[in-house]
């Protein structure tokens, strides 16, 4: 890494290489490409929104790696019920 | 003992498949064993010159397979490692002279003959490739730590394990220390932990290899080469033994030689 490189705040090369070795590897392993994860992740908050109410903003999706094999993680935060009640009897006025 | 069956590959193409099989085979017939090599690449004979000796192929393997020679025949004997033999690739035949059941019938013959027997596979995932892990016992996996190296090793290990022949060991060859430090180069443990299989060897880049192949004597047999230090520890590890993966650090300066020496890193 040069010294422009750092005055600049720019990653060095080999994080770069590992970060984006990281997100192909998942790609390959799992035949999935991004914009299929993406319309996976949105059936999951349609199916999912039609039982519970959740706070899609909070949530947290992906592929994660454990050894050679990969994992579908999804940690979906649920609105309380009260906060939901509230939600609804403010709308109810 | 029947011998012990080891394919390398790795995908990609130049990465140092043969310049691995070539200096394994150097080192285990060093330590006494019965070696015999296989050029798996059919089309692009190399291992002859890597091993200097392409001026004694008279058969090569698909003459083997076709019944034009006998297996003994088409072995070629080291110069100086009589316990060394060469079965050369066919140069001017088409790659589809040889199947994955052709393989194992010549390795079957070979088992009893000898300690090891070493195959060099060809780039990529085809037929050359099936054919050279269809009779191995144990495959080694060939990188560099580049993108592209260790994207195509993936793709391998993924299909060894769908083979049913295991991740495979990885070889990580052509680590720059000097690079890995400035980190403009993925380090060992980087690899490792992208890959996820054992590992078995960590080669350094080494201008020796380049001089070693000009003259067809591969750096295994250089007892001052680094990287040949490191090819013959692999080739311990193959005999089952347990040695302790180099330093390679330790190219450093000689002030950063010092403060290692005296505890301060
Ligand atoms: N550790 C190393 N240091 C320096 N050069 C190397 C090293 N390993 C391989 N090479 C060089 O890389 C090139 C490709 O190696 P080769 O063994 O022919 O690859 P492959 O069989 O995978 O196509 C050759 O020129 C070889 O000399
Ligand atoms: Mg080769």
């Amino acid at each position: 890494m040069s010294f422009l490189d750092k005055l600049l705040g720019r990653k060095n090369s080999a994080d770069s290489a590992k970060e984006r070795l990281q997100l192909v590897l998942i790609h390959d392993r799992t035949d999935l490409t991004s914009a299929e994860l993406e319309s996976l992740r949105d059936d999951l908050v349609a199916t999912i929104s039609r039982h519970v109410e959740i706070d899609v903003t909070g949530m947290q999706f992906g592929v994660e790696h454990d050894g050679r094999s990969q994992r579908l993680v999804a940690d979906i935060p649920i609105k309380s019920a009260h906060r939901r009640r509230a939600a609804r009897k403010s709308k109810t006025k | 003992m029947p011998a012990q069956v080891v394919t390398v590959t790795s995908g990609k193409g130049g990465v140092g498949k043969t310049t691995a099989i070539a200096n394994l085979a150097v080192a285990l017939a060093s330590n006494g064993s019965r070696v015999v090599c296989i050029d798996g690449d059919i089309g692009l004979r190399n291992l002859d010159v890597i091993l200097g000796l392409e001026n004694r192929i008279v058969y090569d393997i698909v003459d083997v397979i076709e019944g034009r020679c006998r297996l003994k025949q088409a072995m070629i004997k080291d110069k100086k490692l009589p316990n060394l033999h060469l079965i050369p690739a066919a140069q001017t035949r088409d790659k589809n002279a040889v199947s994955a059941s052709d393989m194992n019938r010549l390795v079957k013959d070979l088992r009893s003959e000898c300690d090891f027997v070493l195959i060099d596979s060809p780039a990529g995932i085809e037929r050359g490739f099936k054919n050279a892990i269809a009779p191995a016992d144990r495959v080694l996996v060939v990188t560099n730590p580049e993108v592209s190296a260790v994207r195509d090793a993936d793709r391998v290990i993924g299909i060894l394990e769908a083979e049913g022949k295991g991740p495979g060991a990885l070889i990580i060859n052509r680590l720059n220390p000097a690079l890995v430090k400035k980190q403009d180069m993925l380090s060992a443990d980087d690899v490792l932990d992208l890959l996820a299989i054992e590992l078995i060897g960590i080669v350094p880049e080494d201008e020796g290899v380049i001089v070693g192949s000009n003259r067809g004597v591969p750096v295994a047999a250089d007892p001052k080469s680094r990287a040949g230090q490191a090819f013959r520890n692999i080739a311990r590890r193959l005999m089952g033994e347990e040695v302790p993966f180099l330093d390679l650090e330790s190219t450093g300066s000689l002030w950063e030689r010092i403060q290692r020496l005296a505890g301060r890193k």
